[in-house]
């Protein structure tokens, strides 16, 4: 696209499109709004841009100037950022369109988009069905058609999860290769934005614009942007690690044999494929449910009712503000894990929760270090347990919530790469599977996910 | 009441510095005092969503240099931490500040006691953190206003061990902790301007206890010249209790200068459990070798080397040292001065007096150039011009500038050697003065300061005294 009537066609196409996906209360900005946003942004867009005219949803804890970043929270009602994400400054530089924000689990936890403030998203498949979460308004738009790619953001699988429940591609890029300034931070250590696309091409180069060095943020690494790789004839030469710990025995059978298939792919594009140890994986999600919370517990402290975002109390006591600003701004889910992670850095309990998750935490990097170590240049994993669950099954229960991220939560731990893609139905659900990479070895991960898609028949049942 | 003899106190300083920037710990904004409120802000010192702190180069240079100059180990490896707290004035609810891996540890501080001497302060740990905004309880009625101007300003605190002994002493440690900062340049420690804070904690014990007693969090200590009240209204409160049985409770108290004395902070604004871990959003603070070598290296000579050296290279006494090095600038002119070729005594002197005299009503300004003052010096010490005369003409060029022999000549000040004019103003004082001459002779010979107290006024402070005490005495004798 290089002709300013084809961004103003698309700008209006986009528009129609996400009229049309309003059933799935994906997108948070008001169809009014945002059309009027999207072709604002067209006539503006240079076109010599690498992503000209092509219209980029935005999950709402990502500053945008256009529109309203909510997080999915009460608590920041009609919040408008006074500047926008790295991501996004990249995403409109190179004439990409910012096409609206998506519903998330308020500030990104959760895992299956009913934690929002502003009701839930469903599944584009089945309406009785969750998208996934953190990031399910962005995966439900892109599996809708509404946009070829949307930004989505990770602190445990937020992008994966949904992209394997939705059925598209969801890329988390190694902790570093993406600026966060202007993502909201839940867990700070754990946090990248990542891209969630209909296929690996759309995902890779939205990845490659946001990625790269940015002064404005100290734990983003001081690299190029990713480039990206050609589309490999065959897999030879790649030895692909199969941990025996993602694969446990009662793993639902379908899931099991869809992986199966995917791996048997593999080998016949020439892959050798190992089984590989990850001793420490058991530990991942309860490490995982200590160090986040505890970030957390400190990152949403600045939501008082005092500087911006609505208050719920007018009292005079700035405490009496902060009680019932914060308890009635913030939904049960975020409220549980201030609470969790407010426990885990008190005094006395510190050492034996906060102290030991670190630990645990250079054990489990230190196991892909291992297999990595060993001639092994991915993992191949189920991105998820099950296919989409039903709207509402795991709402009390968040234990059961919680291990839905089971197969992600360890690439953040240890700062890793990791894409999902669409690798067959279940039931009609779609299915991913998950390569997880090494550290800023992005492009042979995704060459590999290249030379899976074209293969997989993802649509099949498994 | 015993006698507070048998009491010791014991005290161990906080001091929060502000680094002298022109730009804050974690962002660009103004580092600046006294803009309009909020108006030196933006998303990181807000403490917008998404906002994320940079750490300045420049404050990180200056904070090691202060650890240097207080004699302590730098870490190759350090953690900045956030404390967490709920308080209106701090955007983030936290504040980044270093716990477990500060930025050095293990210095001293020499400094001179009043009671002791030359005393060692020891020097536990120096951080760097930001600085929390402004709560103004009193600008608007019923309302709190919020100036998140100082937010993230750039500071370091300094934590002694428990080693003073009286308030006067602390007083004596901040002084010269002030002077060291001063001389580094890494600090304005401008206690009015908020640039330089202490928080003291106070225990007292019997003298000979090894064993410290209870102690407590003095804090709002605003002016050196609260510092010795705040500590002695505390420690007199502390003897007062336990001479009367009673115990003294750990707890945090807030000094009022007004009415001088401490009051405890509200409960709800003490006791917290401030979760400190390491931020996530700092990578750990890692200083090469050579950058710490580098620091050192911009380090001045500070002042208790420069005392030294000015006893021995100037043959100065140390009292004098020590008042010519209280101040960098100064103690650079002197040495100004010395260089220009004024005899080191004498060039001493001047600046002690006239100088610093001159300096203090005139906002610490050196107003006659180094040059000059050698010059001025030379012409006392040639003969030339009296010291009385001289005075006046530092006068005469700090005001108004020029070189001290062509405003000795304009003001007619040059002294007048030349016997046979000098023996006239001799003669027509004797004339005029009979009977002191016949008192003189009769053996009142006390009285010769007197006539030479007439010459010089007669000749208008030009008389080369020497020479006209001469004459005196030879006309006087015959
Ligand atoms: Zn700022």
């Amino acid at each position: 696209m290089s002709d300013p009537s084809e961004a103003l066609a698309s700008a209006k196409a986009t528009a129609d499109r996400l009229v049309k996906a309003k059933r799935l209360n994906a997108c948070l900005t008001p169809v009014g709004e945002l059309r009027k946003a999207l072709v604002t942004q067209a006539q503006a867009a240079h076109p010599s841009g690498v992503l000209y005219g092509m219209p980029v949803a935005v999950k709402d804890n990502i500053c945008t100037l256009e529109f309203t970043t909510t997080c999915g929270s009460k608590i920041l009602e009609s919040y408008r950022s006074p500047y926008e994400a790295t991501a996004v400054a990249k995403l409109k530089a190179a004439g990409a369109l910012i096409a609206g924000k998506t519903n998330c689990d308020e500030f990104a936890m959760g895992s299956s988009t009913e934690h929002s403030a502003y009701g839930r998203t469903l599944h584009p498949f089945d309406k009785t069905r969750v998208p996934g979460g953190s990031s399910g308004g962005s995966a439900a738009l892109v599996a809708a058609g509404a946009v070829p790619a949307a930004l989505g953001s990770e602190t445990g699988g937020s992008v994966r999860q949904p992209a394997s429940l939705c059925g598209v591609v969801g890329i988390k890029p190694t902790y570093g290769r993406v600026s966060r300034w202007g993502l909201v931070a839940f867990g700070s250590s754990l946090d990248q934005i990542g891209v969630l696309g209909r296929s690996v091409h759309d995902a890779a180069r939205v990845l490659s614009v946001i990625s790269g060095r940015d002064p404005k943020d100290s734990t983003c690494e001081e690299r190029d942007p990713l480039r990206l790789p050609n589309v490999p004839e065959s897999l030879q030469g790649f030895v692909i690690g199969i941990p025996r710990e993602y694969f446990p025995a009662d793993l639902d059978p379908a899931v099991r044999r869809a992986c199966d298939r995917a791996v048997r792919l593999c080998k016949e594009l020439g892959a050798a494929v190992r089984e590989v140890a990850l001793p420490h994986t058991a530990y991942a999600v309860p490490t995982y449910y200590i160090l986040a919370p505890a970030e957390a517990s400190s990152n949403l402290a600045r939501y008082d009712g005092a500087r911006y975002g609505p208050r719920f109390d007018g009292s005079a006591d700035v405490r009496a503000l902060y009680r019932t600003t914060r308890g009635e701004g913030f939904g049960p889910e975020v409220r549980r894990r201030i609470l969790l992670g407010t426990y885990v850095l008190s005094s006395g309990y510190y050492d034996a929760y906060y102290r030991k998750a670190q630990q645990m935490r250079a054990l489990i990097a230190q196991d892909f270090r291992n297999a990595f170590d060993r001639g092994v240049d991915l993992l191949f994993t189920p991105t998820t347990p099950s296919p989409a669950f039903k709207a509402g099954e795991k709402l009390d229960d968040p234990v059961a919530m919680y291990l839905s991220d089971i197969f992600t939560v360890t690439a953040n731990l240890a700062g890793l790469p990791a894409i999902s893609l669409p690798i067959g139905r279940v039931k009609g659900l779609p299915l991913g599977g998950q390569f997880i990479g090494q550290a800023f070895l992005e492009d042979e991960m995704l060459e590999a996910a290249y030379a899976l898609e074209r293969v997989v028949p993802a649509t099949e049942e498994a | 009441m015993a006698a507070p003899a048998s009491w010791e106190t014991v005290i161990g300083l906080e001091t929060h510095v502000q680094l002298r920037t022109a730009s804050k710990m974690f962002c660009g904004c103004s580092a600046a005092f006294g803009a309009p409120p909020n108006t030196n802000v933006c998303p990181v010192c807000l403490g917008l969503p998404g906002a994320l702190p940079m750490a300045n180069g420049l404050a990180l240079q200056l904070a090691v240099r202060a650890a240097l100059a207080l004699g302590c180990t730098v870490h190759s490896r350090s953690v900045f931490a956030r404390k967490n707290y709920f308080y209106p004035d701090l955007p983030k609810g936290y504040q980044i500040s270093q716990f477990e891996q500060p930025l050095a540890t293990e210095g001293s501080l020499s400094y001179l006691s009043p009671d002791r001497g030359i005393a060692t302060a020891t020097i536990q740990r120096l951080h760097v953190e930001e600085d929390a905004g402004k709560s103004l309880h009193d600008r608007f009625p019923k309302h709190t206003a919020i100036d998140l101007n100082r937010c993230g300003v750039p500071l370091v605190e300094i934590v002694t061990g428990p080693d003073f002994r009286s308030p006067q002493e602390a007083r004596a440690y901040l002084l010269t902790l002030k002077q060291v900062l001063e001389y580094a340049a890494v600090s304005d420690c401008d206690m009015e301007k908020g640039s330089l804070r202490v928080d003291a904690n106070v225990s007292v014990r019997r003298v000979g206890r090894p064993e410290l007693g209870t102690k407590t969090e003095v804090k709002n200590i605003n002016s050196f010249a609260y510092v010795e009240k705040a500590l002695t209204v505390e420690h007199d409160r502390q003897i007062a209790l336990l001479e009367g049985g009673g115990t003294v409770e750990q707890q945090t108290l807030l000094y009022d200068a007004k009415t001088n004395s401490v009051r405890p902070q509200r409960a709800k604004e003490a006791s917290h459990d401030y979760r400190y871990f390491p931020d996530p959003d700092l990578p750990p603070l890692v200083l090469r070798e050579e950058f710490i070598a580098e620091q050192q290296a911009l380090l001045p000579e500070l002042p208790a080397k420069k005392r030294e050296r000015f006893v021995e290279k100037y043959a100065l006494s140390v009292t004098d040292a020590a008042v010519l090095t209280a101040d960098r600038s100064v103690a650079d002119y002197y040495e100004a001065v010395v260089h220009a070729g004024a005899d080191a005594k004498a060039a001493a002197n001047w600046v002690m007096t006239e100088v610093l005299a001159d300096a203090k009503d005139h906002a610490d300004g050196l107003r006659v150039p180094a040059g000059a003052l050698a010059n001025l010096i030379g012409l006392v010490r040639g003969g030339t011009l009296s010291h009385q005369a001289a005075k006046r003409v530092f006068g005469e060029v700090a005001d108004h500038g020029g070189e001290p022999r062509n405003v000795a000549e304009a003001l007619g000040l040059i002294q007048v050697a030349d016997t046979g004019v000098v023996t006239g103003w001799v003669s027509e004082v004797l004339v005029s003065h009979p009977t002191e001459v016949a008192r003189y002779r009769s053996g009142e010979t006390k009285l010769l300061q007197f006539f030479l107290g007439q010459v010089m006024k007669l000749s208008r402070g030009k008389a080369d005294p020497k020479l006209a005490q001469r004459v005196l005495e030879e006309k006087l004798v015959a």
